[in-house]
């Protein structure tokens, strides 16, 4: 007992980060499952309708009713990816090549120690987040770790040693280096509002969803959310962006070269970047856990407020995650040169703009209001 | 547990520093000063300089780096690995690197001189908060509010240094054409 008095300091975290993750990565199998149902809706399609769990899948009606779903596809997909013969084709780097799927998870994954996702009321009646780790920083951390996600998809070019994954790999790190300044700049405005004179958060997303109880930023800061949400998509390289894979010009791009659990582990980190990618946006310009713009949270700050709050924001990602796939669906991949010129020539003097206006409102704003 | 957290990143960032120098291969070397970034951004973090260590990993490992990378992909600059001109600067560089270790090493251990401290202007009072400046702490906020102040002018003159750079790069790139 002594010893899991002394441990437990140290337990819990660990458990808090593992339960975490095994949510996370439910969450990324089940978008998998729902890419490809919403895109079998989108074009008149079934989508997966046939696998089926033993014991689960028999029962009478319920059973029939999740098959047609494809509730117990993500297992099949899992289970697919995990048996098949591992090869390695012999011209490749071979070190790169199987380090390449573990950089393109890793930084996805770590990204979500910062990322807030409730609120509860501790003790002394100050409301708290739900986090792993509350950090000061949390936005400006986001930025960094997951710009080390490129070096997954660069790496998987190079060392896959042959023409079309070398193209997606080249493709994709000039197409994060153009968005990511386009994304940050974006943001600063957002922070600026948030972190006020007098407040305690900083560049922390707490704080940027504690200043949108009142008023969603999306609503009063719109420029800023959509420069953020075209860079999002560029940089989870969903498409339209889609210009490391590109399938119809570079076969798979990046990932060409790669078969079985390798290219299991790309999907994967696809899709937790796109999730990462909506709890962001979500948070900062959709108002997070709060519930409608103008409106106080109809639910209290007991046990049941905090996880209405956790559902609620849930349901935003879910909605969000909703529009990658429908985006996807809808609109054309762009050209190489036209992702270019309009990251260089179009996002990133609108940003500018937008920063250096929201500096002058501001600055008035403190000179007449004081 | 600072201590052995230190003396593990530490070792790794040695390490590292040293296969980028020797490593034969251009992506080797890439990818070992990234380890070397990403673990000097954890010696920050030690240090609970973490606004430092997030900048460290956002501008060097992650804009940087993969620039590097995308060069030394696209020139593939493993080709010519033994001209004269590169030797004599292999040469130069070493001898340039060793002497200011040996002065730094000097100047720390050596009769504990301390490096000459410039004076800086003194921190004004916090004009937007009430009372005193900010205090010093680990957070964003207290880091801003000292390089707008105290360190204005280096502030300044880094930003003069690098509009300087970026019109020097446009100049050099620029093409020109017959017509105009």
């Amino acid at each position: 007992m002594e010893l899991l008095d002394a441990s437990l300091p140290y337990l819990l975290p660990i458990v808090y980060a593992l339960a975490m993750i095994s949510v996370f990565m439910g969450l990324c199998s089940y978008s998998v499952l729902a890419e490809r149902k919403v895109s079998s809706w989108i074009q008149g399609r079934v989508g997966p309708n046939r696998t089926r769990l033993p014991l689960l899948g028999h029962i009478p009606i319920l059973g029939n009713f999740l098959t047609r779903l494809g509730i117990f596809q993500p297992a099949a997909d899992g289970l697919k990816f995990l048996f098949k013969e591992e090869i390695v084709p012999g011209h490749v780097n071979k070190f790169y090549y199987m380090l390449a799927p573990v950089v393109a998870l890793a930084p996805a994954l770590t990204t979500m120690v910062v990322l807030p996702f409730g609120r509860y009321v501790d003790v002394d009646g100050i409301t708290q987040p739900l986090v792993l780790a509350n950090v000061d920083l949390g936005m400006l951390i986001i930025l960094g770790i997951s710009s080390l996600g490129v070096y997954g998809i660069v790496l998987a070019g190079w060392a896959s040693n042959s023409k079309y994954p070398f193209l997606g790999g080249i493709r994709a790190s000039a197409q994060m280096i153009s968005y990511e300044l386009a994304m940050g700049l974006a943001l600063l405005p957002v922070f600026m509002w948030a972190a006020f004179p007098g407040s305690d958060y900083g560049m922390s997303l707490f704080g940027a969803v504690q200043s949108q109880q009142t008023l969603w930023l999306f609503i009063w800061q719109p420029l800023s959310a959509l420069i953020f949400l075209v860079a999002l998509f560029a940089e989870t390289n969903r498409l339209p962006f889609d210009m490391a894979e590109s399938e119809t010009d570079l076969v798979g791009g990046f990932h060409t070269e790669y078969g079985c659990f390798k290219f299991g582990l790309f999907f994967v980190a696809e899709y937790a970047h796109v999730i990462m990618g909506s709890a962001l946006f979500v948070l900062l310009f959709l108002g997070g856990w709060n519930f409608l713009p103008g409106l106080a949270d109809p639910w209290g700050n007991g046990l049941i407020g905090t996880l209405l709050s956790v559902g609620w924001f849930t349901a935003k990602v879910f909605a969000m995650i909703f529009f990658f796939i429908w985006m996807r669906w809808t609109l054309p991949r762009f050209r190489y040169d036209q992702v270019m010129s309009l990251g260089w020539k179009i996002l990133l003097p609108l940003a500018v703009g937008n920063l250096v206006f929201n500096t002058i409102i501001i600055a008035l704003y403190d000179t007449f209001t004081r | 547990m600072t201590d052995i957290l230190f003396y593990i990143f530490a070792a790794i960032t040695l390490i590292s520093a040293l296969l980028m120098v020797v490593s034969p291969n251009a992506v080797n070397g890439a990818i070992c000063m990234i380890i070397c970034f990403v673990t000097t951004a954890a010696l920050f973090v030690l240090l609970e300089a973490y606004f430092l260590a997030v900048i460290q990993v956002l501008v060097y490992a992650g804009a940087v780096m993969v620039l590097f990378l995308f060069i030394i992909m696209l020139l593939d600059v493993n080709k010519d690995t033994s001209d004269l001109l590169k030797d004599k600067m292999t040469l130069g560089a070493s001898i340039t690197g060793f002497t200011l270790l040996v002065i730094l090493i000097g100047s720390v251990f050596a009769g504990g001189q301390h490096l000459p401290e410039t004076a800086l202007l003194p921190v004004i009072e916090n004009p937007t908060g009430e009372g005193a400046g900010i205090p010093f702490t680990t957070s964003a906020k207290s880091f801003g509010y000292s390089l707008f102040t105290k360190y204005m002018l280096p502030f300044q003159v880094t930003g003069f240094l690098l509009l300087a750079a970026m019109i020097g790069v446009i100049v050099v790139s620029k093409k020109h054409s017959e017509n105009s």
